[in-house]
């Protein structure tokens, strides 16, 4: 398959929202310095700001849309140049195409859902100005990131997503967990840049560039183990930000910020941050069939791991957390398979975004209702009191598990099928993580909202005011129907082909192929298997101990057992080792050298009696010896 | 005879110079270092002669002027001193030591 | 031959007075014999041509320096000798090493250079010696000259300035010193009065005759100490004043034993007089022990308790004033 072949070549724009498609970036981005420099003195309508700011880079988002959707499908991809920031090598600009317009709707569109779900979900914070000034530059940086027309744009995008991560993970810092997780992330993730960064330098010492166009058109001529090389770095990036095994530890952890910012940061943007990056550079992975195979190796493994995590989590956050982990393990593996996988990849990532965050935010709701309790082994039997919440929720579930007819059924069973064409093993594999995922989220749902209340006596849960629902049903009216407007009859796909390219087959959607049946039946044994054990059943307070698989998967797969045994650990020996060094070796040659000073200087200072005469003699000898020698040499 | 002169000259130097190292009243080590600068004067005005040059004695000449000035200071000094430590000796002014 | 024999009996005394000079424990004979040195000096000037400088020699040196010298030593002490002991390790035995080295090497080197006859200055000085050094002086050297003289004025200046004390506080006038006496009074039981002259209620009317009081016997207060001392040298101290020293003297060490105080106790070395205290003048003079003070080294006999400080009482005067 060639794919530079599909992909339409960028045209130069100015005009229309296009023209001004900065505007994006530059709303939320005015907005959080005005909250942040603004002071208290923004309290009062800091985060009617923030959500100003949100809704009007939406708006400018949604005007570029509909005017790319004016284009012929040939010239849908128009550049936005600004300025040259290094002449001849970096060139700041933008690119609207349909994937960086699918994404920035994606973005500011949820985006200004959670900002106005947070306006309730904050109402008793403090700094609830603070929380959206960094909200505000989240968005500004996830849409430089998928707006850039270049890595170097990309990098300074996917960095600041990585800042606005910290900076709200951390956000409730007074608490040594949340101080705890937001370092975790960031360092996880700067592991991941390195990678990235390392492949951009990789990029530009083979290209002698860093813009999209350039690299793409030149990547056909590159050699297959450069390409490689760049391909499995750039992944090594995108694990980073995407939370894929190996560097899937902080997202857990990461549920200690506020509920919105796992529902924007964990569910429906950042981490998708790492498909974008792989779609984006698909040419390069094209033409390294390793690096393909990596990353959808890593994908189904993700999925597997995430969905494994998730079925014995108790923490409703962290359930939601290893499915999300799962989710995206599906995204990479489309997007791991190439052209024929990139569609199903971006359409699952935007109908993932709307469910994730309708579940994230009835999770929040729900948390909300219950004193920002998470252990779902004190909910139970929520649906009568948090009705709206629970209907919204449970279209979310329905979607992620890949109900019939819901967006989740079309987009992730998309996956499963090209997954099946491309790899039987990693076909099945992917069908294996559906069965798991019907049974996780069921089980989450029947604990939360069926059984009996095993509330604390100090609950007292109710439903979230309007201005939390009204996000939960635009989002579960995204989730219910999305996935059939994307897909069926490949609207999607060929809105995205002059992007990334397409199958030279477009595939046509059968609902009753053999591996939707069995996907299908997967899910549902899952389900039953779920209200056998949690919805029929009595759930316990206390977790039961469990077998050791049980163990294995509460604690994240080892993964954290894992990253200390083999780097924190020689890291410490290492740290120690210099110290020590540092101590005896460094400081002991200065110290012995500064003592060896002192001591002879202790006695050298005896010769200064303070008696004039002492100093006169030695003066006196000085002469004659001066006299002496002076004498010896006149005589020589 | 320049020589005997000489060595008289050098001789009367080092006495003068053992004197200023072994006496701790200020006024001997005073006087002690008069005998050097006397020494040295003889020296030039030995040298004069041996030179047929009268520059030897105008700078003995110098030296006395000097030499006078000295004293004048020097000896205030000591009274000075004298006045608030009672005493003359100069290894009392022994305090800037380690 | 007549140069030899002056210049070689010449050498002979100038050396042994430098040693003289060095070697005498008494300042007043180092200053004569840095007398001695330097008309000897002058006269091997005037052998060597140098009768201007001969003559500014004495007229300066033995003149004025020598004065300045004796004038100081006087200040601050006649009597003051220093002891010879060496208290700083290793100092003597290395000035003695370095001195004789020094001279011998410069000995060494002057006898090496072989010289030819001098020259002599009768070319030199064909107007006479001191036209000659006029000349020298106020043509060639005019600027060393004159500088010379900005180094005398600065000189005299200096002098000035150290020798000068200002007074910080106004002077006591005959009412503060009245109160002051009383206050003392008051405080120790001092008399406030002024002392006894000497020769009051005596048979004759002499400054060696103490004073008597009314049943006859010697008042201790109008003893003449200095008197005193000498009569005691010449044997012919009248027994009861030797009497009434003698008490003193008791009185004075059973006070020592009882309070001993640092003044007290700060006597000077074997070779130097004690200091004493004198209640007569006030104040007691505070007297640095000196280095080679031993420790509980008393006058052993009155005789030395008889001796006046000289060294204190300039600077009781001082302090008075």
């Amino acid at each position: 398959m060639e794919p530079a072949s599909h992909v339409a070549s960028i045209i130069a724009h100015s005009g229309g929202a296009i023209g001004v498609a900065w505007l994006m970036i530059a709303f939320p981005l005015i907005g959080a310095a005005a909250l942040l420099l603004g002071g208290r003195a923004s309290d009062k309508y800091g985060h009617l700001l923030g959500v100003l700011m949100a809704v009007a880079s939406f708006v400018v988002a949604a005007l570029a849309f509909f005017q790319v959707l004016g284009f012929q499908p040939g010239e849908r991809r128009r550049g936005v140049p600004l300025y040259d920031f290094i002449p001849g090598i970096a060139k700041v600009g933008l690119l609207v195409d349909p994937l960086s317009i699918s994404f920035c709707l994606l973005i500011t569109f949820v985006g200004s859902l959670i900002h106005i779900y947070s306006i309730g979900y904050m109402s008793h914070d403090p700094a609830r100005r603070r929380f959206f000034a960094y909200l505000n530059l989240f968005v500004a940086a996830m849409l430089l990131l998928v707006l850039a027309d270049n890595y170097v744009g990309l990098f300074v995008g996917w960095e600041g997503v990585g800042l606005a991560s910290y900076l709200l993970i951390g956000f409730w810092q007074h608490k040594p967990s949340a101080a705890t997780a937001a370092k975790k992330a960031f360092i996880v993730n700067r592991v991941g840049d390195f990678g990235l960064l390392i492949g951009i330098f990789t990029i530009f010492a083979t290209f002698h560039s860093l813009a999209f166009a350039d690299v793409f058109s030149a990547a056909g001529g590159a050699s297959s183990g450069t390409l490689t090389a760049i391909g499995l770095l750039l992944l090594v990036g995108a694990c980073g930000k995407s939370a894929q095994l190996p560097l899937q530890s902080w997202l857990l952890d990461a549920m200690e910020g506020p509920t919105p910012v796992s529902a924007l940061i964990h569910a429906a943007t950042m981490v998708t941050a790492g498909v974008y990056l792989i779609v984006r550079s698909g040419p390069i992975f094209q033409g390294a069939e390793a690096a393909q195979l990596v990353v959808t190796i890593v994908g189904v493994a993700t999925l597997l791991a995430g969905a494994i995590i998730g079925t014995a989590k108790d923490d409703i956050k962290k359930a939601l957390a290893g499915s999300t982990m799962s989710q995206i393990g599906y995204m990479v593996l489309a997007a791991g398979i190439g052209p024929a996988g990139y569609a199903f990849a971006i359409a699952h990532l935007i109908t993932h975004g709307f469910f994730k965050a309708d579940l994230f935010l009835g999770a929040g709701s729900v948390m909300h209702g219950m004193n920002d309790e998470v252990n779902m082994r004190k909910y139970g039997g929520l649906r009568k009191v948090m009705p709206i919440t629970f209907v919204t929720f449970l279209i979310g579930y329905l979607a992620i598990i890949g109900f019939p007819l819901l967006s989740g059924y079309f987009t992730k069973d998309g996956i499963i099928e090209v997954a099946m064409e491309h790899n039987a093993i990693l076909g099945w594999l992917a069908v294996l993580g559906a069965g798991i995922t019907g049974f996780y989220m069921s089980r989450l749902v029947f604990m939360t909202f069926f059984g009996a209340r095993r509330w604390e006596p100090t609950a007292h849960p109710h439903e979230s005011p309007a201005v939390m629902t009204w996000p939960l049903i635009i989002l579960s009216i995204g989730a219910l129907g999305l996935g059939a407007f994307l897909i069926i009859g490949n609207r999607f796909m060929t809105f995205l082909a002059p992007a990334v390219g397409a199958p030279e087959e477009l595939p046509s959607f059968n609902p009753f192929t053999a591996t939707g049946l069995v996907t299908l039946a997967l899910v549902a044994i899952g389900v039953a298997f779920a209200w056998f054990r949690y919805g029929a059943a009595e759930v316990p307070a206390v977790a039961p101990r469990g077998s050791f698989l049980t163990t294995f998967a509460r604690r994240d797969l080892y993964g954290d057992a894992l990253n200390e045994a083999l780097f924190m650990r020689p890291g410490q020996w290492l740290t120690r080792l210099a110290v020590f060094f540092d101590n005896r070796g460094i400081d002991g040659l200065v110290n012995g050298l500064a003592a060896f000073i002192g001591g002879s200087s202790g006695r050298m200072r005896r010769i200064q009696t303070g008696f004039v005469r002492s100093y006169a003699l030695s003066i006196f000898v000085g002469a004659a010896l001066l006299a002496g020698a002076w004498l010896v040499v006149g005589n020589l | 005879m320049t020589t005997h002169y000489l060595v008289l000259s050098a001789l009367l130097f080092a006495i003068g110079g053992v004197g200023v190292l072994v006496r701790r009243n200020a006024i001997v080590v005073f006087m002690c270092v008069e005998l050097m600068l006397n020494a040295c004067n003889l020296a030039f005005v030995t040298f004069a002669r041996q030179n047929g040059n009268l520059d030897g004695q105008v700078i003995a000449f110098f030296v006395m002027i000097v030499a006078a000035a000295e004293v004048v200071i020097g000896l205030a000094i000591i009274v000075t001193i004298f006045r608030t430590r009672r005493s003359a000796s100069v290894d009392d002014a022994s305090l800037l030591k380690h | 031959m007549g140069e030899s024999i002056t210049f070689w009996v010449l050498a002979v005394v100038s050396v042994a007075a430098a040693l003289g000079l060095v070697f005498s424990r008494r300042a007043v004979y180092s200053a004569l014999m840095l007398g001695v040195v330097m008309l000897s000096l002058a006269v091997l000037y005037a052998v060597q041509d140098a009768p201007f400088l001969a003559a500014v020699q004495i007229i300066v040196y033995t003149g004025a320096v020598m004065m300045l010298f004796l004038f100081v030593l006087m200040l601050v002490g006649v009597d003051s000798s220093d002891s010879l002991v060496e208290t700083i390790r290793g100092q003597r035995f290395w000035a003695i090493v370095a001195g004789l080295g020094f001279a011998a090497l410069l000995a060494f080197g002057i006898g090496n250079v072989v010289l030819t006859a001098p020259k002599g200055l009768t070319a030199a000085t064909k107007a006479g010696n001191v036209p000659s050094l006029a000349e020298l002086i106020f043509t060639r050297h005019v600027f060393a000259f004159e500088v010379t003289s900005a180094l005398l004025i600065t000189a005299a200046l200096g002098a000035m300035v150290l020798a000068h004390r200002e007074r910080t506080e106004a002077k006591p006038t005959q009412k503060d010193l009245s109160r002051q006496r009383f206050v003392a009074f008051g405080r120790t039981g001092k008399n406030p009065a002024s002392l006894p002259g000497p020769g009051t209620y005596a048979r004759h009317n002499a400054i060696d005759m103490p004073a008597l009081l009314p049943d006859g016997t010697v008042s201790p207060l109008s003893v003449n100490r200095v008197l005193a001392r000498h009569e005691a040298e010449e044997g012919t101290l009248p027994p009861e004043i030797a009497e009434v020293l003698r008490q003193d003297e008791l009185d004075r060490e059973a006070e020592r034993h009882s309070t001993p105080t640092p003044a007290e106790e700060a006597a000077s070395g074997p070779d130097t007089e004690p200091v004493d205290t004198e209640p007569i003048h006030g104040e007691p003079i505070h007297t640095e022990p000196s280095a080679e003070a031993g420790p509980g080294e008393e006058p052993a006999d009155a005789e030395e308790a008889l001796t006046p400080g000289r060294a204190g009482r300039p600077a009781s005067e001082e302090d008075g004033k």
